[in-house]
């Protein structure tokens, strides 16, 4: 934030309008980047600071199609019982399978992995928690850690496959659906209680920390 | 950086307090670079990006090291392990330069817009505290120099 910087003072920073996590703008977009970082190289050329400038053009707005949301478009038939959330997970990642194949195929990666395990082993990981019998760590981890790049490639997986839906789903409509109407986010938030009540701090600090987002917390009345 | 009026006050005041107070923020250091044409130019990220299969970013408390990020690394091969899970990261997910702006950069290089783009770039996980942050700060400056650069691009998320 402006704040932030101004607090610090560094020589030189371009203060940019856009939400937390693109300071380029745009994914997609490279006109918009090219603009972005041409505007923050030609600070450079000042003669004397600190400088603190503003970047005069925000991020278009999604259209009313894009914030309208993913879930109508995701069917999750002949799923597993309403209270083994660590089959729904499984089956919901099979049911997303398709989507997340289309979009590697579009963009040709995608950003899962940082855990070193397939998907549905990181789901399988969460499910043996929920059924109160943790898999081993991931090697020189603690079980915070471990979990904390398991979710993370979860949730990539899921963020992924959805903005490949039609309708190109906008980032707080995904985040949506995913804390909402899926059973990842059911089972996110049911590892979020074990771990806050567990005698480990590492999943303590995982639980109350850095699963679930601050403001999902508060939508759901969670803090 | 984003608009604090954009956020929710929950939002706005944990910011904040990240850099209430601070102090070790008096100096206000300057050093005029080459002409834009001649700069070689590196990016250092808090975005806690790294290679597919290096080590993921540890707890926050503790995360103050950094991750080397070759300028010959496919975009493929980036992963992001932030602690933090309040910020976006479809747009990495869709577009890694959105957070990291090598192809861009690279671009204006073949332009002759800036000199030329580092051989090497450099990652933090910016939800470490930040002054514990200094000594691995200084470190990768001598890394920088040697790689001849004249100028950082630093992004954060």
């Amino acid at each position: 934030m402006r704040e932030n910087t101004a607090d610090m003072h560094p020589p030189r920073a371009l203060w940019v309008p856009f939400m937390l996590g693109r300071p380029f703008g745009v994914p997609g977009d490279a006109a918009f980047q090219r603009r972005v970082l041409l505007a923050v190289l030609q600070l450079l050329e000042a003669d004397a600071g600190p400088v603190l400038a503003d970047y005069p053009e925000d991020a278009p707005q999604p259209s009313e199609e894009e914030a309208a949301g993913v879930a109508c478009v995701v069917s999750f038939g002949r799923a597993p019982r309403e209270d083994d959330l660590g089959a729904l997970l499984a089956h919901e990642i099979e049911e997303l399978a398709t989507w997340h194949d289309l979009a590697v195929r579009r963009r040709g990666r995608t950003t899962t992995g940082a855990s070193g395990m397939a998907i549905p082993q990181a789901a399988r990981v969460v499910a043996s928690y929920l059924e109160g019998k943790p898999a081993p760590n991931l090697d020189g981890m603690s079980a915070g850690e471990t979990l904390k790049v398991v979710c993370d490639d979860l949730r990539a997986y899921y963020v992924e496959a959805a903005a490949a839906k039609p309708g190109n789903p906008d980032a707080q409509a995904i985040l949506h659906w995913f804390w909402h109407d899926t059973a990842a986010g059911r089972a996110f938030l049911e590892l979020r209680k074990l771990c806050i009540a567990s005698n480990d701090r590492s999943l303590q600090v995982f639980g109350g920390n850095t699963l679930v987002p601050r403001a999902v917390m508060h939508a759901l009345g969670l803090r | 950086m984003v608009r604090l009026a954009d956020l929710p006050e929950f939002e706005r005041e944990h910011l904040l307090a990240k850099t209430r107070g601070l102090t070790g923020f008096e100096g206000r250091p300057w050093k005029k670079p080459p002409p834009l044409a001649q700069c070689r130019i590196a990016i250092v990220t808090t975005a806690g990006l790294h290679r597919r299969g290096d080590r993921p970013f540890g707890p926050s408390a503790t995360a103050t090291d950094y991750r080397v990020i070759p300028g010959d690394t496919p975009a493929s091969e980036l992963v992001m392990s932030h602690q933090s899970v309040n910020f976006d990261r479809s747009g990495f997910q869709e577009d890694h330069n959105v957070v990291f702006p090598l192809d861009r950069l690279r671009e204006l290089a073949r332009e002759k817009v800036v000199g030329s783009v580092a051989d090497y770039h450099y990652a933090f996980m910016g939800a470490a505290p930040i002054k514990q942050l200094a000594p691995k700060a200084r470190e990768l400056a001598g890394l920088l120099k040697q790689d001849r650069v004249d100028a950082v691009l630093l992004t954060p998320v």
